[in-house]
């Protein structure tokens, strides 16, 4: 178990390393002179000449490059001018509306996808399966920032359940955040939903054909018994990988979700950057999210082998 | 020599069983639909999708327009028909564009072995991205526009089908067939366009339907984030992001683009799904 968690914690590396580099080339895609996009029509020679200066844009690709390494790995990166900060202060100012909402949105998506492919394979073949699979079907084509639109306007402008929009934080009036959080989770999370109901499924249906099922039901075990506890466990064993993967749509879902829903998030923090041509709050949160996403998924990969001793020896 | 004869007869086999399996019929029809839309977009849209006309703004569906209007007088239904146009081009260039790039990438990383790790990392690094956040960032720093959209998603979504395409080819560079070439001393290339590439079709077609409608979304979302199409050009997310400032008192502008969209994905999910059923059935959802 020890090698295969220091393999794994060290295949991080590289990875990160791929991830710094395309977040660095990002500013060089700009076509033309980066520093005068960014500064605008108005920049006079000598400040674009000294904003070239402060960004180290004036020196050898490879020496930015270098530098851009050493920042990020002292936790630098870089100053908003636009905001007027450190972009890692601006990040973690936004950070709490972009997790909670990708938290409660991945609770909708387990809660509601894991139950519903169980379900379907407990009853195979029935209208149960044939209903749960043609909604999955829906659920995985629909898209999620249209259906907020929709709720809007049906649970805030038609039957005023719900606020249309805003954000509160949970840790100052819980019982607001929830109201504010009820339809931006739900659309977040109902496209991950079907595709959890799909794997969990397949996985289920794969379980119930094996051979220690067919003992439990030999040997006068409740069907329900048999599908709820012997195979329910061992289904849920690849679920947990796709959770992984999940997490990462919900993040980048959450943008657009944070500005259908006017969270104040990292979501809206990038695209405001983007209108202000702010990019190192752009690279910054690009940079985060995949971190993010690398961390998440390491834990996750370690869980898995954690549940699952035969991952460790493959 | 029997061979080339039976591998045709599986294909029209193929053929045959999709145009049986119903998902198949389901999804091909709706795509033929749009497909039609966006070629006599010009003759079967009632108004000219760009033309702004005050006096008529915010109508409700009615006799003169059948979707209604948007804020800006421009008739709904007129703007998806032409709003088609862009997310089928997107969808399908991005497809071919994903496609030979995995391609290439996929067999180099699953036939040189020295190229090998250092490929498949930077594929990992660009996985790491939620993909919609890369595909942003790019339009950020590249500016709006048809082409630096399909740019954007073909880079972003290149890497799975890399990935696809090298599992593809570990399978089956072992298998005696392609020792077989080896050893008759066909070179690399020849045995990889000859011998492995045909096998990657089947999965290919299924990776590129689903790609097909990441695309259409995606260009969709970016459009109605403002960092898509630019604003002025009829396409469903800029449709959707002008119904998102009136949905309180004209649900349609945003409602209709959105069912069409629904429509396209399920379409090609459907066509995917299908193709998996029929091309790789070791894949099958039971």
């Amino acid at each position: 178990m020890t090698s295969y968690l220091l393999r794994r914690v060290l295949a991080v590396i590289p990875v990160m390393a791929v991830v710094v580099t395309i977040v660095f080339f990002l500013i060089h895609l700009i076509p033309g002179d980066p520093v005068s996009v960014m500064l605008g029509p108005d920049a006079t020679p000598a400040q674009i000449q000294g904003t070239r200066q402060a960004l180290g844009l004036d020196r050898p690709l490879h020496e930015q490059l270098y530098t851009f390494y050493a920042r990020i790995l002292r936790g630098d990166l870089g100053h908003s001018y636009f905001l007027d900060r450190p972009v890692t202060t601006a990040l973690a100012e936004r950070a709490e509306p972009t997790i909670v909402l990708t938290l409660c949105a991945l609770l909708v998506a387990v809660a509601v996808g894991v139950p519903s492919g169980i379900v379907a394979a407990a009853h195979r073949g029935s209208w149960w399966d044939r209903g749960l699979m043609f909604l999955s079907l829906l659920g995985v084509c629909v898209p999620g920032f249209w259906l907020s639109l929709n709720f809007i306007f049906l649970f805030a402008v038609r039957l005023g359940w719900l606020p249309a929009a805003g954000y509160a934080s949970v840790f100052s009036d819980p019982r607001a955040a929830l109201t504010y959080m009820v339809l931006p989770a739900v659309s977040l999370g109902i496209n991950q939903s079907a595709l959890i109901a799909r794997i969990a499924r397949s996985c289920m249906l794969e379980v119930l054909q094996q051979d220690y099922i067919r003992t439990a039901r030999a040997k006068g075990l409740a069907p329900r018994v048999v599908t709820y506890v012997h195979a329910f466990r061992n289904a849920l064993v690849p679920v947990v990988a796709v959770i992984g993967i999940t997490t990462a749509i919900l993040i980048g879902g959450a943008v657009v979700t944070e500005i259908v829903f006017n969270i104040p998030g990292l979501g809206r923090l990038i695209i405001s950057a983007i209108l202000r041509r702010d990019y190192p709050v752009v690279q910054g949160v690009v940079l985060v999210t995949a971190a993010a996403y690398v961390v998440i998924n390491l834990v996750v990969d370690l869980l898995y082998a954690f549940i699952d001793p035969r991952i460790r020896y493959e | 020599m029997s061979e080339p004869q039976a591998s045709a007869r599986t294909g029209w086999g193929t053929l045959r069983r999709l145009a049986r399996h119903p998902g198949v019929i389901t999804g091909a029809s709706i795509l033929l639909v749009f497909v039609l839309a966006a070629f006599l977009a010009d003759l079967i849209s009632t108004h000219n999708p760009t033309r702004l006309v005050p006096s008529s703004r915010l109508l409700p569906p009615g006799a003169g327009h059948f979707l209604g209007t948007d804020e800006f007088g421009r008739d709904v239904y007129s703007l998806i028909v032409h709003g088609s146009r862009v997310s089928l081009l997107v969808g399908v260039t991005t497809m071919l564009l994903t496609s030979l790039g995995g391609v290439a990438v996929g067999l180099v990383a699953g036939f040189n072995r020295r190229l090998e790790t250092v490929v498949m990392r930077v594929m990992d690094g660009m996985m790491a991205f939620p993909a919609i956040l890369l595909a942003i960032a790019f339009m950020a720093a590249r500016g709006p526009g048809v082409w630096n959209v399909i740019l954007a998603l073909s880079i972003v979504y290149m890497p799975r089908t890399a990935i696809l395409i090298r599992s593809t080819v570990l399978g089956i560079r072992d298998l005696d067939y392609i020792q077989a070439a080896r050893a008759l001393g066909r070179r690399d290339l020849t045995i990889a366009f000859r011998h492995i590439l045909p096998n990657c079709v089947g999965p290919l077609l299924v990776q590129g339907s689903f790609i097909f409608a990441y695309a259409i979304l995606a260009e969709a979302i970016l459009g109605f984030l403002g960092v898509g199409v630019p604003p002025y050009v009829p396409s469903w997310g800029n449709v959707i992001a002008s119904g998102k400032n009136v949905i309180r008192e004209a649900f349609w502008v945003s409602l209709c683009p959105g069912v069409a969209l629904t429509l396209a994905g399920l379409s090609l999910n459907l066509l995917g799904d299908g193709l998996r059923d029929l091309l790789d059935p070791r894949l099958r959802v039971q």
